[in-house]
C-alpha cells in the first residue's frame, strides 16, 4: 500500500466552540475544556468589499482557516485543494426555494455562489492566486479526499498545498435530509520537506480497519456530525503533540490510517 | 508528464448516444440544439437534451441513486463496451487499485428541485421519497460509478463548475504518478436543471437562439447535458498505432472574477502554457484547439486573446458547444472524448451555427470540418470562480 507523506506547516481551525487553532489545541489537549458555542463567521479582510459583503458562511469560514494555516506563506503562489460535503446550505435553500415558486429570476449572486468552487473562487481573488486549485466532495469522505488530492499533489509536483475543508448546515426542509448541525473548517499547510514552521510530518495511506474516536463525547459527537470534522483525530494527535498512528473516515469502502510524528523545532 | 492511455472512451451527450453516433453528427457538421421544452421551464432559449433519459432505470440494487443525472450517467456507461472494459481493468489491476473521478457542477439538484415542489403543506418538510446522499449530494454521480463497478480504489467528485471534467484528468494523472492507483475512471456528467437554466438566464448569459461561438454576433450559450467517460492507464509497452494518450494538462486560477473571465484570459494562457509545458510541446505542435469556446461575448474575447497570444492566428481550432451545447461539468470531459475522435479519424470538427466570425478575434476558427491527419489536439475548459483547464491529447505514431 502506497503511503503518502507531507509535513504540516500551519493548521486553521473554525467550529463550534473551536476559535482557531490557538485555542483549539488547548482544548484538544485537554488544557481547556471543550465548551460547544456557535461557529464563527468571520468577515473575510482578505476580499474587496464588494466580495465581502457577497460572501456566505462557506466562504467565510473557508478563507478565515485558509488565512490561518497559511500565515508566513505567500499566499499567492500556493496551489490549494478544496473540499466541501456540499458547498453553502442557505444558498442552496433559497435557490430551491425560489425556483419551486411562482417566481424564478433567481439572484446572480445566488446562482454564482451556488457553484461548489464558489469558496476556492474567492480565495484565489483575495490572495491573488493563480495557482492550481482542485475542488473535491465525496460526501461524508470529503475531508479524506481533500488530504489525498492534497498529498499527491505534493508528493508529485513537490510544491507545498494549502487543504481547506468547510462544510456548513443547511437550513429546514434539508436540514432533515441533512442535518448537519453548524460550520466546521479546517486548513493545513502541506509541504513537501521540513522547514522552520513544520508542526508535524504525517504519512497516509488507504486503509480497511475503523476509524479512530475522540475520547470526549462532544468532539466525537462533533466529529460524527460533520464531515469537515472527521479530521479531528488528526487535529487531537498533533495538539497532544506525541507520535501517532491513527485512522481517519473517509469512504464506505476505505478510510485513510496516518502515522503522525511531531517535529521538533530547533533550539 | 508521463503520458497516460486512454484505453477507452464514451461520451453521450444530445449529438448522440456512443462514439458512433457522435462521430456521425460530427462528420455531417450537426447539432443537437433544440428549443428548451425542459421540465417547466418558461425560457426563451434553446437546450441540448439527450433523448430519453426519463426512461432509463436505475440497474437493480442502484434505486437509491435514482436521478435525471445519474441516469444520464448510467446511460453512458453502458455505451461502446465502456462498462466491459472498465470491468476488465478490475481484474487485471485489482478493484483497490482503480480510482474514480468524476466531474459535475449540479449533480442530481433537479431531484431536490422536484422534491421542493412537493413540501408538506404544514410542516414543508421534503417528500419522505426524497434521497439527499445518493441524489442531490455533489458525489452522487462519482458514489454511483464506484458502487457501479465494486471499484474499491480512491473516489471523488470534482467540482469546480465548467472546468470539473477536464480537472479530473489531473487529479487522477497525480494519483497515478504517486502510485496510490495503476488506473483511474475519469470524466464528467451534468444535467439540465432549472439551477442552470433560470441562473444562467438570471445573468443574461442564454441565448434565445442555438448558440454561436465565436461569431460576430454571438449572444450567449445553449445549456446541454452531456455524460463522457474514460479509462486511464499508465502508456506501458507497445501501444498499437492510433492508441489516444494524455500527454499534457495544466491548471491556472483567474484571480479576476466570479464569474467573468479575466479580460485578457490570462488565467486560460497559464493553463495552456502549463499544458505544453507538461507535454513537451511547443505551440507550434499542436495541431488542433478544442475551444472552451462558449459563445457568452466576454468569453470568446477572452480565450480568443489568450489563443492568439499563445498560437497565433494559424493553428485550427472550434468550439462544439453549437453542436452539444454547453454541457457545463460534463464539458470537459465530453470535449476530451471529441479530441480523442478527431486524432483517431483525422477529422477537425466545425463550429457549427456560426456564419461570420468576430472580426476582432483573429483565429483559423473551422467554419467546416477539415479532414487531415492529426498528432496532438488541445482542449480548454474554463469555468465560475476563475477556474481553468488544459488538456492535451496525442495520437500514438
Amino acid at each position: 500500500m502506497t503511503t503518502l507523506h507531507a509535513y504540516i506547516d500551519g493548521i486553521g481551525l473554525l467550529g463550534p466552540g473551536l476559535t482557531g487553532w490557538a485555542q483549539g489545541r488547548l482544548v484538544l489537549a485537554d488544557a481547556e475544556p471543550y465548551a460547544a458555542a456557535k461557529t464563527a463567521l468571520p468577515a473575510p479582510a482578505m476580499l474587496p468589499a464588494a466580495e465581502r459583503r457577497r460572501s456566505g458562511p462557506l466562504v467565510r469560514v473557508a478563507l478565515a482557516v485558509g488565512v490561518e494555516a497559511g500565515a508566513g506563506w505567500d499566499l499567492a503562489q500556493l496551489a490549494t485543494v478544496f473540499s466541501s460535503s456540499g458547498g453553502d446550505g442557505v444558498n442552496c435553500h433559497e435557490l430551491c426555494e425560489m425556483l419551486a415558486s411562482n417566481d424564478r429570476q433567481v439572484s446572480p449572486t445566488r446562482f454564482h455562489n451556488s457553484v461548489h468552487n464558489a469558496a476556492a473562487g474567492y480565495w484565489s481573488i483575495g490572495a491573488g492566486a493563480m495557482a492550481t486549485a482542485s475542488v473535491l466532495c465525496a460526501h461524508d469522505g470529503s475531508f479524506g479526499a481533500g488530504l489525498l488530492e492534497a498529498l499527491a499533489q505534493v508528493a508529485v509536483d513537490g510544491e507545498p498545498v494549502l487543504l481547506i475543508a468547510a462544510d456548513t448546515a443547511y437550513p429546514e426542509p434539508l436540514h432533515a435530509a441533512r442535518p448537519i448541525p453548524d460550520e466546521f473548517a479546517i486548513g493545513l499547510l502541506l509541504s513537501p520537506k521540513q522547514g522552520p514552521r513544520s508542526i508535524a510530518r504525517i504519512g497516509a495511506a488507504l486503509s480497511a480497519l475503523p476509524a479512530t474516536a475522540m475520547a470526549d463525547p462532544a468532539l466525537e459527537a462533533l466529529r460524527g456530525a460533520i464531515p469537515a470534522a472527521r479530521s479531528l483525530p488528526l487535529l487531537d494527535a498533533i495538539a497532544r503533540g506525541n507520535a501517532a498512528t491513527l485512522v481517519l473516515d473517509y469512504l464506505e469502502h476505505s478510510r485513510l490510517a496516518l502515522d503522525v510524528a511531531p517535529c521538533v523545532a530547533a533550539a | 508528464m508521463k503520458p497516460l492511455l486512454l484505453s477507452h472512451f464514451t461520451a453521450t451527450s444530445c449529438i448522440g448516444a456512443g462514439l458512433s453516433a457522435t462521430l456521425a453528427t460530427l462528420e455531417k457538421q450537426g447539432s443537437g440544439l433544440a428549443p428548451c421544452d425542459f421540465d417547466t421551464v418558461d425560457l426563451d432559449t434553446w437546450i441540448g437534451r439527450v433523448d430519453g433519459v426519463d426512461d432509463i432505470a436505475m440497474r437493480a440494487g442502484m434505486e437509491v441513486w435514482d436521478c435525471r443525472n445519474n441516469r444520464l450517467l448510467q446511460l453512458a456507461l453502458e455505451q461502446d463496451g465502456f462498462g466491459d472494459a472498465v470491468r476488465a481493468a478490475a481484474l487485471r489491476y485489482g478493484h483497490e487499485r482503480i480510482g474514480v473521478f468524476i466531474g459535475t457542477s449540479t449533480s442530481g439538484i433537479h431531484q431536490t428541485e422536484l422534491a421542493y415542489r412537493r413540501r408538506d403543506a404544514d410542516t414543508g418538510a421534503l417528500p419522505p421519497d426524497f434521497i439527499y446522499a445518493t441524489t442531490h449530494n455533489t458525489y452522487s454521480a462519482a458514489g454511483f460509478a464506484r458502487r457501479y463497478f465494486d471499484l474499491q480504489g480512491p473516489v471523488t467528485a470534482v467540482s469546480s463548475a465548467c472546468s470539473s471534467s477536464a480537472k479530473v484528468f489531473a487529479s487522477a494523472a497525480r494519483m497515478i504518478a504517486a502510485g496510490v492507483i495503476d488506473a483511474a475512471l475519469v470524466g464528467g456528467v451534468d444535467s439540465l436543471c432549472l439551477t442552470t437554466l433560470y441562473g444562467f438566464n438570471s445573468l443574461g448569459l442564454t441565448s434565445s437562439e442555438p448558440c454561436r461561438p465565436y461569431a460576430a454576433d454571438r449572444s450567449g450559450i445553449s445549456i446541454g447535458e452531456a455524460a463522457a467517460l474514460a479509462l486511464l492507464e499508465p502508456a506501458g509497452g507497445t501501444l498499437p498505432e492510433g492508441a489516444i494518450l494524455l500527454t499534457g494538462v495544466g491548471e491556472s486560477s483567474d484571480a479576476y472574477h466570479m464569474s467573468s473571465p479575466h479580460p485578457d484570459g490570462l488565467g486560460a494562457r497559464i493553463a495552456m502554457e502549463k499544458a505544453l509545458a507538461a507535454a513537451g510541446l511547443a505551440s507550434g505542435d499542436i495541431d488542433y484547439i478544442n475551444l472552451h469556446g462558449t459563445a457568452t461575448p466576454s468569453n470568446d474575447a477572452a480565450e480568443g486573446k489568450a489563443v492568439a497570444a499563445l498560437f497565433g492566428s494559424g493553428t485550427p481550432c472550434s468550439s462544439t458547444k453549437g453542436a452539444t451545447g454547453h454541457t457545463l461539468g460534463a464539458a470537459g470531459g465530453l470535449e476530451a472524448v471529441i479530441c480523442a475522435l478527431a486524432l483517431r479519424h483525422g477529422l477537425m470538427p466545425a463550429g457549427v451555427n456560426t456564419v461570420a466570425l468576430d472580426p476582432e478575434v483573429p483565429l483559423a476558427y473551422l467554419l467546416d470540418n477539415r479532414r487531415q491527419p492529426l498528432r496532438h489536439a488541445l482542449s480548454n475548459s474554463f469555468g465560475f470562480g476563475g477556474t481553468n483547464c488544459s488538456l492535451i491529447f496525442s495520437r500514438a505514431e
